[in-house]
């Protein structure tokens, strides 16, 4: 397995200073781009590869990519976009910030080949506003993509015209929904948009428009290069390729990780040497902070992939693992959570404006060693009157966690309401 | 036509249209679904969440509960808003949004009116199990219209979108994320867009408020009158809350060919001018040495009709255009019945040359609703957000529709939509429409062949006649002459203009009324060419200018202020004075009537008396008295009903306005709207040259229209005061800054002292010294030569 590990989105690691456009090109970096401006292949070929290689969207729904893009109609008349989401901001996760920092380009091949394939002209970018360094690298790649003609218009003569832009979020969490992100590069109030209208009928400016994460969109020039029966290969079927894991916590050295889909979480914790302290394994969040949180014992028996980790009721999401030892106060964790989830709420819908800020402020008053026994019940039923009530994905995000921690921690949660404030110190 | 569809609402069939939204269908079947953020005239939010219902299609349940102002019907769905999960839902937001929601309903202005409150009761639990520290929420001043209390806000984003898409301007917006987000105007400032009230009815709780009526009644204390806007030319439907012998606030009455389900805070707060300190509450008589002394209506009575019979044929009449339809009918019949020729309403105008060639009936042209629809506008002479408010809405639509909308003005306007601007002199104008003319291939004869001749049409006008002609093609062209082109002094002329660039392009003409019953002048004979029906008089009577340069012996003024209701204050006030007497049936006393006048009778003003108005599409609007009027005053028909009794004329012996109004409508039965002119208009040479004086611009601000809005303390706290405005450069030329105190001086003497303030709107020759304000009472015409002297 280790053989296979780091070939897709990290496949540059092992180079010096990987983000250039010299080290990209010196492991066949734009090879497929230039395939594509020199033989102007069918993009429907194109997405079939992408359908074969079962490329789930890796920014946290899994959405197959190659289906996405057949949705957009590229017999429409007018402007199209395809606009990728380097806002990575659910907590644990950091995989899109490495590609950014250290395989730049790939991902400039990826949106250009993705502009290709859904008749989109113009992309763009959208980073996340702390990433101070992976943007100016990832500019910086831009420039040389230009400067060496692979970008712009009428591509090296190919009639083929495709721009680059990169815009910068200002630190909400909530523009990382697809179409919260669109209405801030509109230079409105991040705010998800009420769908249907989806995004490929009409999305930034009203136009169609894809939105991909930045690893899936990273993935597609591997995917061309190798074939999407090799991706398929490197996992499972319906989860095809390789993942980033972002795996932090309680380990011995956190880190990012790229391996196969299905890997046993026992190897990927293994890699990152093990628990930290070598103590117990108390409890995985596995896919970023809105997955429901699983047992360490059965975290223990499980594998690394999209439809193991909805089997076990939680879910791959962005790939963020975070590891929890023996010891933790799963208490303080939920009330940190529900506190990041009432902070990051958009605000325009009812259950989850006021519904996060309730949850949090009785998890935090349980944690003063002020709760009340039907504190409990209460929590998760305020958790289960928002769920699937909003526009979005983030009112399920601060239900889900709540309802897993009291379905596996809930004697934790009585031990605080009984001892009230002795329980404090 | 779109098939229709059927679906299923709580068992019951509903016919649709496919694409609409269930809430819609409910809505029109009369099946309640609650809702906060939904309004039909409001772009859709889904964000309140408290339309959740349960819906199947095809047998298959949606996986969620459904928002029903964002789920659109199709054939064969099945709705259930009222299902176990359903009114869970509703009462789980109930619960959520009165988690922050302050519960004051007992010190509230909305208590009793409250959506919120209704919905609780409605759909919601008696007890909270919410028990931490609500949020607070500091206050914005928004102005002296609306009281905010933003704790109380549920962040429907109604007001919002009501910025963004009515209003066309976004005061407001939302900052903020989860519960911190707020509401507000970011930088405290005064919502200063004219149809910013109607936020408050837009509110579904007591967060924005009127800020005049706060705390002056409870809902259920009010008893509610249909009532008609006395101000622009909609006459926008009203509803008076009236409480005892008062009217506590006003709101909009839904009519959708009218008002749709706005009106403009100039309707909505004038009322508050109805008692002003100076309103007049008993009849008075000048005495030697200027004292006024009040006496009996009686006595007052019989002075005003030996007055009136002393002066015969020698009275003349001037009735201000909102008076009512009554008013200007019994008036008219007073005047005429003595033998009298003179008597006018159009106040503001100041070329009647063209008067035997006016239209018979003038109008709009086309209906309120079909103005949106229109696919070319050209709109001369008239600043149409401060004239018509709610018809500059029509206008946005039409515009955001992809029409084009063109301005012939004297300023460039501050529009809430893409239009193109020609702005020039007083002048200029007729050359800006005489090159659209020639864009057109017209020649024109008279007096248009010279003008038409001169000039030169820009790339720009020949884009702009090419696509009016497009529009006209298609009969979607419109042709509106505004009150900055009454108040011209080549008036004929622009009309003259209008009718030949119509002719080329098969757009309509149509008229802006200065005023809510300008119309209703030419159905009630209250104009010196006009008898009742809008027929034409055989010999026509004097005019407003020619009664005022030819004194008569005795005037009557009905519901005007010389020094601001007409076109030329100065002259008006020589003419006035050089009278054996004045009689004035006013709502208002004020230094500048009083000068004038000899006899003041109190009358009846809005919402205290019955009548009739008649709009800009020639609705004849009929209403009641809503509130007795204070001391007094009496309603205007029954003065003038027992005047025509004393002075022993014919038939005045009317029971109720709704007899005086059968007598005319009898003979309204063949007046027809017509707008084309009855005779030639362009034989008149232009009565301004091209030359080098300076032009004042007298606009009319949208505060200070009449009598009225004027004694709006809410409405003039930040309205327009006395400013000479002036292009930079042309104030440079003339050695003036912004902030110096200049002399205004439009010959014989008339001297006004306003400061100087520079405005790149306004084009060089001109100076917009606005009339209607404080202080322009001395001025001369409203468009005419000015000149300026620094002091």
């Amino acid at each position: 397995m280790v053989e296979r590990q780091n070939s897709v989105c990290f496949r540059t690691l092992h180079l010096d200073q990987p983000w250039r456009l010299d080290s990209y090109r010196s492991i066949g970096g734009y090879g497929q781009w230039e395939r594509i401006l020199q033989e102007r292949p069918d993009p429907a070929d194109l997405i079939e590869q992408l359908k074969l290689s079962a490329l789930r969207g890796r920014g946290g729904a899994g959405f197959p990519t190659g289906l996405k893009w057949s949705f957009m109609l590229r017999s429409a008349p007018g402007q199209r976009y395809i606009v990728c989401n380097s806002d990575e901001g659910e907590p644990g996760t950091c995989k899109d910030r490495d590609i950014l920092r250290y395989n730049p380009h790939q991902l400039i091949e990826g949106m250009a080949i993705a502009g290709y394939c859904i008749g989109a002209t113009v992309g763009y970018n959208y980073i996340r506003g702390e990433f101070f360094e992976p943007t100016e690298r990832f500019e910086a790649a831009v420039q040389e993509a230009y400067a060496a003609g692979l970008l712009g218009k009428d591509i090296g003569g190919s009639g083929i015209d495709f721009d680059l832009y990169v815009h910068n979020g200002a630190g909400a969490y909530i523009c990382g929904e697809e179409t919260a992100l669109l209405e801030s590069i509109e230079g409105k109030k991040g705010q998800p948009r009420y769908k249907p209208p989806f995004p490929a009928q009409s999305g930034l400016y009203g136009r169609p428009t894809t939105i991909n994460n930045t690893e899936s969109l990273a993935s597609v020039p591997v995917i061309l290069e190798k074939g999407g029966q090799w991706f398929l290969d490197q996992g499972l079927p319906n989860n095809g390729g390789l993942k980033v894991f972002s795996v932090t916590g309680h380990v011995e050295k956190p880190r990012n990780l790229e391996v196969p889909l299905g890997t046993p979480f026992r190897e990927l914790l293994a890699q990152c040497g093990g628990v930290k302290g070598g103590k117990k394994l108390k409890a995985v969040i596995p896919g970023g902070s809105s997955t429901p949180v699983v047992p360490g014992d059965q975290m223990m028996e499980l594998n690394m992939d999209y439809d193991s980790l909805a089997k076990a009721g939680s879910m791959l999401g962005s790939g963020a693992v975070i590891v929890m030892a023996e010891g933790t106060d799963m208490v303080k964790v939920l009330a940190n959570l529900a506190h990041f989830y009432a902070a990051e709420s958009c605000g325009q819908c009812t259950p989850c404006r006021e519904g996060t800020g309730w949850l949090s402020r009785v998890l935090h008053r349980i944690l003063k060693g002020q709760g009340r026994r039907e504190d409990l019940d209460l929590l998760d039923d305020a958790a289960n009157r928002i769920m699937g009530r909003t526009i979005c994905a983030l009112g399920d995000a601060a239900a889900m966690p709540v309802r897993s921690f009291l379905k596996h921690y809930r004697h934790e949660f009585e031990r605080y309401i009984a001892q009230g404030e002795r329980c404090v110190s | 036509m779109t098939q229709k569809v059927k679906i299923e609402i709580d068992g019951r069939t509903c016919e649709a249209t496919p694409g609409e939204m269930i809430i819609a269908v409910a809505d029109r079947a009369g099946i309640p679904i609650p809702r906060f953020c939904y309004h039909k005239k409001l772009s859709i939010a889904a964000n309140c969440r408290m339309c959740l219902v349960e819906a199947e299609q095809g047998g298959r349940p949606f996986p969620k509960l459904v928002p029903a102002c964002a789920t659109p019907v199709m054939e064969g769905m099945r709705v259930q808003t009222r299902s176990a999960l359903a009114r869970e839902a509703q009462q789980s937001t109930l619960e959520f949004l009165l988690i922050n929601h302050p519960l004051d309903c007992p010190i509230c202005d909305q208590g009793g009116e409250c959506e919120l409150q209704d919905l609780t009761l409605r759909y919601g639990k008696d007890k909270s199990r919410y028990a931490e520290a609500k949020r607070v929420v500091k206050d914005e001043n928004l102005g002296p219209l609306i009281a905010t209390e933003m704790t109380r806000c549920i962040h429907c984003t109604r007001c919002v979108r009501f910025g963004a898409e009515i209003a066309g301007l976004r005061e407001l917006g939302a900052t903020g994320r989860g519960d911190h987000m707020r509401i507000g105007t970011y930088v405290e400032q005064t919502l200063g867009h004219e149809l910013s009230g109607n936020i408050i009815d837009l509110c579904p709780v007591g967060a924005l408020t009127a800020k005049p009526s706060r705390f002056r009644a409870r809902p259920w204390e009010l008893i509610q009158v249909d009532g008609i806007a006395p101000h622009d030319g909609l006459g926008s439907h009203l509803h008076l809350h009236v409480r005892g012998r008062q009217l506590v606030r006003v709101h909009p009455r839904a009519q959708e060919a009218i008002n749709e389900t706005w009106i403009s805070d100039r309707d909505r707060f004038s009322y508050t001018g109805l008692s002003a300190p100076d309103r007049l509450g008993e009849p008075m008589i000048k005495r030697e040495g200027g004292c006024w002394q009040a006496l009996e209506w009686q006595g007052a009575l019989q002075i005003a009709a030996e007055r009136i019979r002393e002066a015969g044929s020698e009275l003349g009449a001037l009735i201000a255009p909102n008076a009512t339809l009554e008013e200007m009918y019994l008036l008219q019949r007073l005047v005429r019945g003595l033998g009298a020729q003179a008597i006018d309403s159009r106040l503001r105008q100041q070329d009647f040359r063209g008067d035997a060639a006016d239209a018979s009936l003038p109008w709009l042209g086309v209906s309120i609703a079909k103005v949106e629809e229109q696919e070319g506008i050209l709109l001369i002479g008239s600043d149409i957000r401060q004239e018509q408010p709610l018809l500059a809405h029509r206008v946005r639509k039409a515009a955001l529709a992809g029409g084009l909308v063109a301005t012939v003005n004297p300023y460039r306007l501050d529009l809430t939509f893409p239009a193109i601007q020609f702005t020039a002199s007083p002048s200029g104008m007729l050359r800006e429409l005489a090159a659209l003319a020639k864009a057109l291939r017209k020649r024109g004869s008279g007096t248009l062949r010279t003008l038409i001749s001169e000039v030169k049409p820009t790339a720009q006008q020949v884009e702009v006649a090419e696509q009016l002609k497009q529009a006209g093609k298609r009969y979607r062209g419109l042709i509106l002459l505004g009150a900055l082109a009454t108040a011209h002094p080549d008036y004929s002329l622009l009309r003259a203009l209008a009718h030949l660039i119509a002719d080329a392009t098969r757009a309509k003409v149509g008229f802006l009324p200065a005023a809510a019953n300008s119309f209703g002048a030419y159905l009630a004979g209250a104009l010196p060419h006009r008898l009742p029906g809008a027929r034409p008089a055989e010999t026509p009577g004097l005019s407003a200018e020619a009664m005022l340069n030819k004194p008569r012996k005795v005037y009557l003024l009905w519901g005007l202020e010389p020094g601001f209701d007409l076109a030329d204050p100065a002259k008006a006030v020589q003419g006035l004075d050089r009278a054996d007497f004045v009689i004035a049936c006013t709502g208002y006393r004020s230094p500048a009537l009083e000068r004038v006048a000899d006899l003041l009778l109190p009358i009846a003003l809005f919402a205290e008396t019955s009548g009739t108005l008649v709009n800009a599409q020639l609705d004849w609007q009929s209403f009641r008295g809503a509130i007795p009027p204070p001391v007094e005053a009496r309603p205007g028909w029954k003065v003038l009903r027992v005047l025509g009794n004393l002075l022993e004329l014919e038939g005045f012996d009317y029971r109720s306005s709704e007899e005086v109004l059968e007598e005319l409508r009898k003979q309204c039965a063949h007046a027809k709207p017509n707008n084309d002119p009855r005779g030639d208009l362009k034989k008149l040479p232009p009565r301004l040259s091209n030359g080098d004086r300076l032009y004042r611009i007298g606009n009319v601000p949208i505060y200070a229209l009449d009598a009225l809005v004027r004694r709006a303390e809410p409405l003039q706290a930040n309205a327009e005061f006395l400013q000479v405005s002036l292009n930079p450069d042309q104030a440079a030329e003339m050695g003036l800054g912004a902030g110096d105190q200049v002399e205004i001086d439009q010959g014989e003497g008339k001297l006004a002292k306003a400061p100087v303030r520079l405005d790149p709107r306004i084009p060089r020759g001109c100076a917009r010294i606005p009339a209607g304000l404080s202080g322009s009472e001395q001025l001369g015409p409203q468009i005419g030569p000015v000149s300026l002297e620094k002091r």
